[in-house]
């Protein structure tokens, strides 16, 4: 696996430097991880087991803690991350609708990603702005009261991949 | 004004008169609330326009733009407050920042069209103060949001911040503390309400060094954000109360588990730290009284099972958050097997108030057995949602139906969950009496909870539990099985799977669950689901396994109609699950034509201006024509009715316009 993002620093001095941030305390292995993670965007195996040299760690305690924690992806997210809020309150909003009509536009199950790598799509447990719900959040940027038609508008504006006539739905919303 | 290091509590008090003197000095200011639920809707180009405006019109005036933490009234976002007036316009948008400071600002005049209006009376409110969502609610943990920029450690200590903090290092003894903290009645806000005191009480006699002083900010349950928003809006108050409890428990370490989710949290906690650092509040020799005490932030991984103390203590360590049977309580082995004191943001908070104001003023409010205020976040089909900070005791319809403004668009107020996946959900409505226990026949216990007041101990009697504070209202399109079903998904993802009951029994229900809700199922699943429950309550390891039926226990207790609906009927009443509705437009149609473009498997016909009507054979029941309506005009009914209600319609339909909608929202 090719870990190499920029050409100028190798992947050994990235996750050396990061675990060095943190003195090699292995209680700090989480926040390591979280920082492997925001580099690459997800946890690529061949980061964690330089990790696990770098740490003196078995590399069966870093994969057990990597797939115990819900934040942690051992698989590369898309360009876009669209991400659903499920919690109770946008629950009790209908965020379902929000979920299947991604789920069919992007023809991709939550957890996945398209196979351009152009989206991922997750939900989450809650984003705590419940006022907004259904919310949705697309590469951090939050669009509130969601409906089946701004779905698309959502959509429309990430690149251009919604389903239905966009124009149609630009003039409507 | 430059950072000094604080040697003395007299160093503290000097600094404050100068900080009051210079605010008192101060002209206008123009508060923005910069909560999540602010940013979410974009409070912070408000601030920008604010700024801009400011500089093209009254550069030079004495006019201040503080941003701070959360309101609570996140509903009415992007909030801004004038203050010293306490102007409080609401729903401000960028555009609108030139308009403020032209009138209000300049010439003390009001901008009318972004004052508050009270949907129920049509009233025009001009102070924050005075709007029903604030006037019922007792502000105290929350009482310094709105005045101070949380990322300023002047404003905190201007507002008498760390002054509990002095008292308790230089006028009260370890012991004198926590007896203090005893007969506040203080009890634990993060769910489990054990009383702080005795807790304290436990660590500081247990044996070993070194000890730690732990906050639990991994607040996990969906639809409770009272914790991520004092920690972003005023961190200075959890830091203080750990310091204070430190100095109790005899503690040189403190941490604080925060979710990784909160990143403005995090940001506000750091900087708070650091402020805290460089004045000598926090490292060695505190204020000069020889206390040394430092802070340390941990991130958690997105666990909710870490909530639960051994849980998050393993977190702690860098392990996979399993938690541990407690025969062992973690005052006297939890973190690397040290004594460790456990409590939560909402719980520490609460603890410079009572050291401040005394346990005698903290023990005035609330019940008997419940002291203080408790903040809940007010969601769901409320037309009021934010966080609100009530006295404990407080009857659910002063929360829902005052504060909360009750239920959007009209409909029936059918129940409020509250305790998060934990809790339970309670039938309330908004009419009648029906004092708690007020029963009458029938196969439900048809009681209506709404004068039910709120504390520790009430709601576990009618089955639910007060847990973190999230306040979760239904309404008449809420079904109660598929929420109890959303719950089990919910734990059955989060289930640590450490213990077979809670792993299998959670998974086990949620079939059950699933089969009802498609119609298929048996007569002994109720009997089955409580026989499942009693065994989870039973044998689980840990807290979200013994929980983990109330979901399912209180919607029998309360709604056991709708069960026996969904399993002899085959119908959904709320017309919530998919496998047993089908959806039908109505004669209120105006033929607006915005269902028919939002259909994914076209399956409305019609034209614009006409009926429209919906396939039976096409319609996947996604629900989306129902979202997009305006005009209540699709129902939701048994399955198989659709076209009944359809043929119904053509018969009686007029054409109609937009000007004369039928129910437009």
């Amino acid at each position: 696996m090719n870990l190499k993002v920029d050409t100028v620093t190798e992947p050994e001095e990235i996750i050396s430097d990061i675990v060095k941030g943190y003195q090699r305390r292995p209680n700090a292995l989480i926040m390591i991880l979280q920082d492997v993670q925001a580099h690459y965007r997800y946890l690529p195996v061949a980061a964690l087991d330089l990790v696990a040299a770098e740490m003196g760690l078995p590399r069966a305690q870093i994969y057990g803690v990597a797939t115990f924690y819900r934040s942690f992806s051992l698989k590369p997210k898309g360009r876009n991350h669209i991400c659903v809020c499920t919690g109770t309150a946008c629950h009790v909003r209908q965020a379902d609708v929000i979920v299947d009509k991604l789920q069919r536009d992007l023809a991709i199950n939550p957890g996945e990603t398209t196979p351009d790598m152009e989206y991922s799509l997750e939900t989450v447990n809650c984003l705590g702005a419940c006022a907004l719900g259904p919310l949705v959040t697309a590469n951090g940027v939050y669009y509130g009261n969601m409906t089946v038609a701004k779905v698309d508008k959502m959509l429309s504006q990430l690149g251009g991949k919604g389903t239905s006539d966009d124009s149609a739905t630009e003039q409507a919303a | 004004m430059k950072p000094q290091r604080l040697t003395s509590s007299q160093m503290l008090r000097d600094l404050k008169e100068d900080l009051v003197r210079r605010r008192s000095e101060s002209g206008t200011i123009i508060t923005v609330c910069a909560g999540t639920g602010c940013l979410a809707c974009g409070c912070e180009s408000v601030t920008a326009a604010f700024r801009a405006a400011l500089q093209q019109d009254l550069s030079g005036a004495d006019v201040e733009i503080r941003t701070t933490g959360c309101h609570g009234f996140c509903e009415r976002g992007p909030l801004v407050v004038i203050q010293p007036e306490g102007i409080f316009y609401q729903r401000v948008k960028p555009s609108d920042a030139k308009l403020i400071v032209e009138r209000t600002i300049k010439h003390g005049d009001l901008v009318r069209k972004l004052l508050y209006r009270d949907p129920l009376t049509g009233e025009t409110i001009i102070h924050e103060r005075d709007i029903p969502f604030y006037s019922k609610q007792m502000r105290l943990v929350f009482g310094k949001n709105g005045f101070m920029d949380p990322t300023s450690i002047h404003d905190y200590i201007a507002l008498g911040g760390y002054e509990a903090l002095a008292k308790a290092l230089f006028t009260m003894q370890p012991e004198q503390i926590i007896d203090e903290v005893k007969k506040s009645g203080l009890r634990g806000r993060g769910g489990g309400g054990f009383p702080t005191g005795r807790k304290w009480q436990s660590c500081r006699k247990a044996k070993g060094h070194p000890r730690y002083v732990i906050c639990n900010a991994d607040e996990g349950d969906p639809g409770a954000f009272m914790d991520r928003s004092l920690l972003e809006g005023n961190p200075h108050a959890v830091i203080e109360g750990m310091i204070i409890g430190a100095f109790a428990i005899g503690s040189n370490d403190g941490l604080v588990y925060v979710r990784n989710e909160y990143p403005l949290a995090v940001k506000n906690l750091r900087l708070a730290i650091a402020a805290a650092r460089e004045y000598g509040l926090l490292g060695k020799n505190i204020l000069g009284s020889g206390l040394d005490f430092n802070i340390e932030i941990s991130r958690g991984g997105g666990a909710f099972v870490c909530g639960e103390s051994t849980a998050l203590m393993a977190s702690l360590e860098g392990k996979c958050g399993e938690p541990r049977a407690k025969y062992i309580h973690t005052v006297e082995a939890g973190l690397w097997n040290k004594p460790s004191n456990l409590n939560n943001v909402e719980t520490w908070a609460n603890v410079p108030l009572i050291i401040d104001k005394g346990a005698e003023w903290f023990a005035s409010i609330g019940t008997a057995g419940s002291k203080g205020t408790k903040v809940f976040a007010l969601t769901g089909r409320v037309n009021n949602t934010g966080l609100v900070e009530v006295p404990m005791g407080i009857s659910l319809r002063e929360i829902i139906c005052d504060i909360g403004g009750g239920v959007p668009r009209n409909k029936r107020l059918k129940g409020v969950q509250t305790g998060g996946p934990s809790g339970g959900i309670l039938r309330i409505s908004e009419n009648g009496s029906g004092a708690p226990g007020d029963k009458t026949t029938g196969e439900t216990e048809a009681v209506n909870l709404i004068d039910l007041p709120v504390d520790f101990d009430e709601l576990s009697k009618v089955g639910s539990m007060m847990g973190s504070g999230g306040m979760i209202v239904l309404d008449e399109d809420s079904c109660v099985v598929d929420v109890a079903k959303y719950f089990l998904t919910f734990l059955q993802e989060e289930s640590c799977g450490k213990c077979l009951p809670c792993r299998e029994g959670i998974r086990l229900m949620r079939n059950i669950l699933i089969r009802i809700s498609e119609g298929q199922g048996r007569s002994d699943d109720i009997d089955v689901l409580e026989d499942i429950s009693q065994c989870l309550a039973d044998t689980s390891l840990c807290d979200l396994g013994r929980s983990a039926p109330n979901p399912i226990l209180s919607t029998i207790r309360y709604f056991r109609e709708e069960y026996v609906a969904h399993i002899e009927h085959h119908t959904c009443p709320a017309g919530v699950c998919k496998a047993l509705v089908s959806h039908a437009i109505n004669e209120k149609c105006i033929g607006c034509h915005a269902c028919f473009k939002v259909c994914p498997s076209d399956a409305i016909v019609g034209k614009p201006k006409e009926l429209y009507t919906i396939d039976q054979e096409k319609c996947i029941q996604c629900g989306a024509c129902y979202q997009i309506c305006n005009y209540d005009a699709i129902d939701r009914v048994k399955r198989g009715q659709g076209e009944r209600v359809q043929r119904r319609a053509r018969e009686l339909w007029k054409p109609r316009t937009k000007a004369e909608p039928v129910a437009a929202a």
